[in-house]
């Protein structure tokens, strides 16, 4: 049992995501090199590069590998708990609703209140849909329902926050409510990472707690429930971890599409396949890949920066049809 | 040892009675086998009997404990359970299928010590498939899944075992492996109950049977005392060959009861 299939792919993931986000820091309009970036971090430097890699680029960085972390083991947990490949946060419209509540926020004002109003209302968007979808999934806990009444509530939440760029009294607050849809991580600082950092903490554990439930629900609900799973606790301890997870991460990025679904299924084979075994990849490779799109955003030129949902899109897609051709005969 | 005591349970599934007063008592050593046709109520009496399914009225205690208030972690190290139509959501390996038999006994994030690495290799070696263990279960045959999910099952270490439906869609030969290995385990002292359609494995392999017809146990006892001509046409509709007498018994089906003007045909089964 827990038997990866490739023993070292945590610490190598591990490995090669710390290095990626260490080489981030050094793009930018000023290009630093990693000699003078490890020689900022451990204490040493100028001043002129300590203030533009720790104040500048080292939030945004840790935003990356937060959000990219969270999205990744959302999908994870989501696709074991639904027994779904094509599962993952945005399907089941927690993205979108997370994102409602932050324009919502944005909208009304309310996001003035004080600088914890913006999260805690993605959170409770977050929460308000997965509460309504396991509502109206009602007491079947089948996971097909789920992923269509997810589909209905995703779509209700994009078309809200449609209706709030219609309505939207000038261009500029238009060009920040897109910003929600298409997510960003540019121009973050450590007041943001404090803001995601409690959320994604929580997310975490909550949903690190279950792998084993995953694994039994790989034999169905009364599979799972004859080997001692508590349902209802275990959909309890997700419907909490995904939403304050996934909600704290779009309250500071925006939803970023594509990262839930795509790094589950490029781990699964590195594994032995079963739910718990890919967790922790995919919170890896989900760091990876988003602090890897957030580089890409930077490299390519262009007068506005790209979105980094357009490049999780561009830069995963291709790689996940590949992986799907390849792998089909197995589904 | 394990034992269950069932009295007056009676389940409603929207609003139409499934189970109606069910009332046995079901002790280890013994392979005890549910027949009856099809809606007799058989899965759902052993979906209530495991806490599965909530029941409107009656109790069911196992080991002298309802089994409403047993925690689910306590009653799956008691009952392994192996439903009818086991599917497998991913494709795993077959040692690793096997492996998820040891979930009652590991907390969320502890490892599998080697004591259930013991469980998994004797599970595995009881159900003869450890010459499987490193194929991917879902590209098993028929015969091959069965064995693997019954190990699974086996793996759990229960003192009880409650199995649905092994024999669908096995072959004569299978089918015979996997009532030898349910009536091994009965000797061995465990708690057995098998949910069966083939009447000839009920009666060679079980030693006591519940014949269940309409929500309701209308008959247990021995293979002698349930398998009757009276019986086979007041529950099943059919008349059919019964010889109980040798060392292979058989029920053979023969014809629908009551069969319109073939009457003497089904007679002389």
């Amino acid at each position: 049992m827990m038997r990866h299939r490739h023993p070292a792919l945590v610490p190598a993931l591990a490995i090669i995501t710390a290095s990626v986000a260490i080489l981030s820091l050094g793009l930018g309009p000023v290009s630093i090199p990693v000699g003078r970036i490890m020689a900022v971090l451990t204490g040493h430097g100028d001043a002129i590069d300590r203030a533009i890699l720790i104040d500048l680029r080292l939030p945004r960085m840790l935003i990356g590998l937060l959000v990219g972390a969270m999205l990744g083991l959302a999908g994870a947990v989501l696709q074991g708990y639904l027994r779904n490949p094509l599962a993952e946060p945005s399907v089941l419209g927690a993205s979108n609703a997370a994102a409602l509540g932050a324009v919502g926020a944005l909208y009304f004002g309310i996001a003035q209140w004080h600088i914890a109003m913006l999260p805690i209302m993605a959170i409770a968007g977050a929460l308000v849909a997965l509460g309504a979808l396991f509502f109206l999934a009602g007491e079947s806990e089948s996971p097909l329902t789920l992923i269509l009444a997810g589909i209905a509530v995703s779509t209700l939440a994009l078309a809200c926050i449609s209706l709030a760029l219609n309505l939207s009294p000038n261009p500029f607050a238009a060009m920040e409510i897109m910003a929600w849809l298409l997510g960003s991580i540019e121009n973050r600082s450590f007041e943001h990472v404090w803001i995601v950092l409690p959320c994604v903490a929580i997310g975490m554990a909550l949903l690190l707690y279950d792998g084993r439930a995953l694994d039994a629900l790989s034999l169905g609900e009364d599979g799972a429930r004859s080997l001692g799973v508590d349902l209802p606790r275990l959909r309890l301890r997700l419907l909490l971890g995904v939403a304050i997870g996934v909600g704290g991460a779009v309250a500071v990025s925006g939803s970023i599409g594509f990262i839930g679904l795509i790094v589950p299924h490029l781990m699964r084979p590195l594994t032995d396949r079963s739910p718990s075994a890919i967790l922790l990849p995919s919170m890896l490779g989900g760091a990876l890949l988003l602090t890897a799109s957030d580089m890409l955003v930077r490299i390519i030129p262009s007068t506005n920066e790209l979105k980094l949902g357009v490049v999780t899109a561009f830069l995963g897609v291709p790689v996940f049809l590949a992986h799907l051709l390849r792998e089909r005969r197995l589904w | 040892m394990v034992s269950i005591s069932i009295e007056g349970l009676s389940v409603d599934l929207g609003g139409r009675a499934i189970l109606r007063d069910v009332a046995m008592q079901l002790a280890p050593g013994a392979l005890i086998g549910v027949i009856g046709p099809n809606g007799a109520g058989k899965s759902t009496l052993i979906r209530a009997m495991l806490g599965l399914l909530p029941f409107q009225r009656g109790q069911v205690t196992i080991d002298g404990q309802a089994v409403g208030a047993m925690a689910p972690r306590d009653l799956a190290k008691a009952i392994a359970y192996l439903p009818q139509g086991q599917v497998l959501h991913w494709p795993l390996s077959v040692e690793r299928l096997v492996g998820l038999g040891r979930l009652p006994h590991l907390g969320p994030l502890s490892r599998p010590g080697a004591q259930d690495r013991e469980a998994i290799d004797e599970a595995m070696c009881r159900a003869d498939i450890a010459s499987l263990a490193d194929r991917t279960a879902t590209e098993l045959s028929g015969g091959e899944r069965a064995r693997v999910m019954l190990a699974r099952a086996l793996a759990v270490g229960a003192r009880g075992l409650v199995v649905d439906e092994p024999l669908a869609s096995l072959d004569p030969g299978h089918q015979i492996d996997v009532m030898e290995l349910l009536a091994r385990e009965a000797r061995r002292g465990a708690l057995v109950v098998v949910v069966l359609h083939d009447l000839s494995m009920a009666a060679r392999y079980c030693d006591r049977l519940l014949l269940m017809d309409e929500g309701r146990l209308i008959a247990d006892g021995t293979p002698a005392q349930i398998l009757t001509q009276d019986r086979l046409r007041a529950v099943y509709g059919i008349s059919g060959h019964i010889d109980l007498t040798g060392d292979a018994p058989m029920v053979v089906p023969m014809a629908r009861w009551p069969q319109v003007g073939a009457e003497q045909q089904a007679d002389a089964g």
